[in-house]
């Protein structure tokens, strides 16, 4: 290692260096994430070409946060899983399964949705506790683990759908989950869904003064800071873009009932993951496992958390799958793990574990998602689909491996 | 007999920080056993890194005459191909092949494309009986035992035609027939001009053994005497080995305040479950309130696994017997956590591997032992936390621009004293170091020291595990020796002398 010193994140000495300078410091150390949100506008505009503008429209970016809501909250539980250096293979059909229990309970037994769906989040638990026993207790390697529960549960859907074919589900309230919107105020009729643009500006307030709250602390303890005309850039780039998404959806029909939904998950999961001791030792393990076990943490606990967690986002997506088609078929759940990994990976989790942000990982969604629409938009058929985002997969974590190689 | 086989002059290894080996001469005659002797750390296993190309050509400098000619080894490989062979104390053999296929594994017999195994079977049997083990060649080498390993091991040499044999401490692990077993093999293979350089702690086996004994410390060779009158004394070789005076290099403590007994292990007898056979015999050992007590050993000695299994177990041993006494309570520690709650912190020997998270900064570290003081409600304070990380990084002098620095790209004695940080801010009542300053400069070393006599000052026990003899001397107020997983005698610091302990260290 030696004595090289490195700062990390920020250059070393704001204030004393010219802007393009410490643009191009920025730049260099933050190359990774950066070449995230780069490959994200490449691919929106890239679409937005091919669509004349199709794609941009405000009724497909909707629809686009309808079909990326299921992929988004698999991925949230698979970061942790992630960083922890496991891997859960069986999600898909988990989601699978949860969804077709859901549509059975509310079709066959003519339960209500709001009592199907905490029913179905504790059956997630459930598989998520089996898979994590399994791992922690008897010792048995993720990756088989979870392989063994990919034919388990591809088996358990076939069962559970095996007389009546596809369900189609009824009920409104439920449907609502992937299809609706939320109210507006009443009332009030100005052309525009105003709640949703009280909401964006609710949010662009709370980034603004998060962003300045945290940069005044950085300042008081001494640590290195961009410069102010870079921060007060991106603030606005920031503010920018979430105004123009929230304006757009604003003139459709509002926020979608599951950008609310994966909104919630998002800021429960990025604050248990930043403020918590629970986040700093599932960070602690993926980083140094022996190491986290002697300075008091219970690994076996944390890991079993990260596997229950994990079942009940994927019950969770399976409830958001099953809303969207309003239907559950024998096929869903296929392949939902392989995008929900993909996603992680291009959102920065390091493939040696330890390293990883959910609120990256949304980005690595809005990629894979965008690809999926923008192609489906363009009718390229799925084979080279499949192929085009293991293309991109595969060069993002290319692309990262290199760069923490040479980070260090 | 004046022919050497092997001249290694001048040799010069640095590692960061480090010289390693500093000018080295070492001269092996052809056909004898040549030991060569020295301290942890004296730069014995880093020379024979050196001659077996593990350190390749150009990162040391000096020549490698190696049968009149000056030598370039770039891999092992190259260096196995000139017939030196290097058995090292972990050994390498596959457990789950056989030992046939472990004697010919990376140089296969071939038939055209496919592998040879009737003649590789038939070739095994024949080493295999040159080194008289007498066992069926289809065996799997995890069946055998140990000193049985060690054999297959060296018919591994055979096989490939060795001149040079290296062992690295090849009795540590065997029991006193085994032992004798294979010394008189290596003497078998002296009678048939294979010469044998080995690295032993067992005095008494290298007096009885050698033609020639070197002995190396602090990187440099001191001499090398001619054995083969076996007029050479143990003490003339211990001597030797330590014979450097302890020079100030340890504060000294102002006022000593040592009070009753703080923490005690009793009859405390281990087995590893993976090895199959107990690590540690009745171990009795016992730290007073604002006591340092020095724990010494040779490698392997079972001092890290004693504070392991005191430490909350988390490797999973065997606790046959023993029970540990903390201010006058029997405790029983589930896992590391709960040892922690007790008022136990263990400072590893191993500060990448088990002590630091690398890829994480020097504030994280610091409170990552502690989260529960600075968690309030369901969140972690952020600035509490930094506060205490740069009230530590102050006190003990952490030389980083940041404590928002990664723990990576620190320093080996930076590292240490995060790991130290982390541990103090836990506030400990028994603080186990085990090897505190392994690696690190002297400049780093002094403020550690004068960091543990500060603490026994404030009236914590510290108990220190170091190989290090001066070190250990200089530092502890009493000392315990360990040899083989047993406490072979206790030591005031006034009646402790450099001679005693290292006779104590080496008995078996």
């Amino acid at each position: 290692m030696g004595e090289k010193i490195q700062e990390t994140n920020m250059p070393q000495e704001t204030g004393k260096v010219s802007l393009g300078k410490e643009l191009a410091i920025l730049v260099k150390t933050n190359i990774r994430d950066y070449m995230m949100y780069i490959a994200l506008v490449v691919i929106m505009a890239f679409f937005t070409w091919q669509t004349n503008g199709g794609f941009i429209q405000a009724r497909n970016i909707s629809n686009l946060i309808n079909q990326a809501g299921y992929v988004a909250v698999l991925a949230i539980g698979m970061t942790i899983i992630l960083i922890l250096k496991h891997i859960d293979l069986a999600i898909g059909y988990v989601a699978g399964f949860c969804g077709a229990v859901a549509a059975i309970l509310m079709t066959q037994r003519g339960m209500s949705e709001w009592l199907v769906i905490p029913i179905v989040l504790l059956i997630g638990l459930a598989v998520g506790m089996y898979q994590g026993v399994l791992v922690t207790k008897v010792g048995v390697p993720a990756f088989v683990t979870t392989l063994a529960g990919q034919f388990i549960f591809r088996g358990l859907l076939n069962l559970t759908l095996q007389k009546t074919g596809t369900i189609i589900v009824p009920n409104k309230g439920f449907n609502a989950l992937s299809n609706g919107f939320i109210p507006d105020i009443p009332g009030l009729d100005l052309g525009i869904h105003v709640l949703t643009v009280l909401i964006g500006v609710v949010a662009v307030v709370l980034v603004v003064v998060s962003q300045v709250k945290a940069r005044r602390n950085r300042i008081k303890y001494n640590f290195s800071v961009t410069s102010a005309p870079i921060f007060v850039f991106t603030l606005v780039a920031i503010s920018a873009i979430i105004m123009v998404i929230i304006w757009m959806l604003a003139k459709y029909n509002g926020i979608p009932w599951t950008a609310v939904i994966v909104g919630v998950v998002l800021i429960i999961y990025n604050f248990m993951l930043n403020k918590t001791r629970l986040g700093r030792y599932i960070y602690g393990i993926g980083g140094n496992d022996q190491a986290a076990e002697l300075s008091g943490v219970n690994v076996k606990a944390v890991t079993l958390f990260a596997f229950c967690s994990m079942g009940v986002l994927a019950a969770l997506a399976g409830i958001l799958y099953t809303a969207r088609l309003q239907s559950a078929t024998p096929t869903a759940g296929l392949a939902f793990e392989m995008d929900a990994i993909a996603s992680s990976y291009i959102g920065g989790v390091a493939v040696s574990g330890g390293i990883g942000k959910v609120t990256n990982t949304i980005i690595g969604v809005l990629v894979i998602m965008s690809l999926t629409n923008g192609m489906n938009l363009m009718g390229v058929d799925i084979s080279y689909q499949y192929i085009v985002k293991g293309i991109i997969f595969i060069i993002a974590v290319a692309f990262d491996v290199r760069s923490r190689k040479s980070g260090k | 007999m004046s022919d050497y086989i092997l001249e290694m002059k001048n040799i010069t290894k640095e590692f960061p920080g480090v010289k390693a080996l500093n000018d080295v001469n070492f001269k092996v005659r052809r056909g004898e056993i040549h030991c060569l002797v020295g301290e942890n750390g004296a730069g014995k296993s880093t020379l024979m890194k050196v001659l077996s190309g593990v350190y390749h050509y150009g990162t040391y400098t000096g020549d490698i005459v190696y049968n009149g000619e000056v030598q370039q080894f770039k891999s092992i490989a190259d260096s196995e191909e000139k017939g030196i062979a290097i058995i090292y104390q972990e050994l390498a053999l596959v457990p789950e092949l056989s030992v046939y296929e472990n004697i010919f594994f990376g140089h296969e017999i071939m038939n055209g494309r496919t592998i040879d195994w009737n003649k590789t079977i038939v070739e095994a049997a024949k080493v295999l009986k040159k080194v008289r083990l007498n066992i069926d060649p289809s065996t799997k080498v995890k069946n055998l035992g140990v000193g049985n390993q060690q054999l297959v091991e060296i018919a591994k040499a055979l096989s490939k035609n060795v001149k040079l044999l290296i062992l690295d401490e090849p009795t540590a692990s065997l029991n006193e027939d085994d032992s004798q077993n294979l010394l008189k093999l290596i003497r078998e293979l002296k009678e048939q001009g294979v010469t044998c350089i080995m690295i032993s702690h067992k005095l008494k086996e290298i007096i009885a053994i050698a033609d020639t004994i070197t002995v190396l410390r602090d990187g440099a060779t001191i001499c090398s005497m001619d054995a083969s009158k076996k007029t050479v004394t143990e003490a003339e070789i211990i001597k030797h080995m330590v014979g450097r005076e302890i020079d100030n290099i340890y504060p000294k403590r102002e006022k000593k305040n040592i009070g009753d007994i703080c923490f005690e292990i009793k009859d405390w007898t281990v087995e590893d479950p993976v090895k199959g056979r107990e690590i540690l015999h009745h171990v009795n050992l016992n730290v007073r309130k604002g006591e340092i007590v020095g724990l010494q050993g040779l490698m392997g000695a079972g001092r890290t696994e004693l504070a392991m299994s005191v430490f909350g177990n988390p490797t999973g041993y065997k606790i046959h017997s023993g029970e540990l006494v903390l201010d006058g309570e029997v405790k029983k520690f589930r896992n590391p956590k709960a040892a922690i709650a007790a008022g136990i912190a263990y400072v590893s020997e191993d500060r990448k591997g088990n002590g630091l998270i690398l890829i994480q900064d020097i504030k994280y570290n610091n409170s990552i032992a502690n989260l529960e003081e600075l968690t309030e409600g369901l969140a972690i304070n952020e600035n509490e936390e930094i506060k205490v990380a740069n009230s530590y990084k102050d006190s003990i002098n952490i030389k980083a621009p940041s404590i928002i620095q990664k723990v990576g790209n620190l320093s080996g004695g930076n590292q240490q004293k995060v790991q130290l940080a982390k541990w103090l801010f836990v506030k400990p009542k028994v603080l186990i170091l085990d090897e505190p300053t392994r690696g690190i400069d002297v400049g780093a070393k002094y403020e550690i020291y004068s960091l543990m006599n500060k603490l026994v000052e404030q009236g914590m026990s510290i108990i220190m595990i170091s190989s290090e003899l001066s070190e250990v001397l200089g530092m502890s107020d009493r000392l315990y020796v360990m040899s083989e997983g047993t406490i072979t005698g206790e030591l005031s610091a006034e009646e402790a002398s450099e001679e005693k302990v290292m006779k104590m260290a080496i008995q078996s």
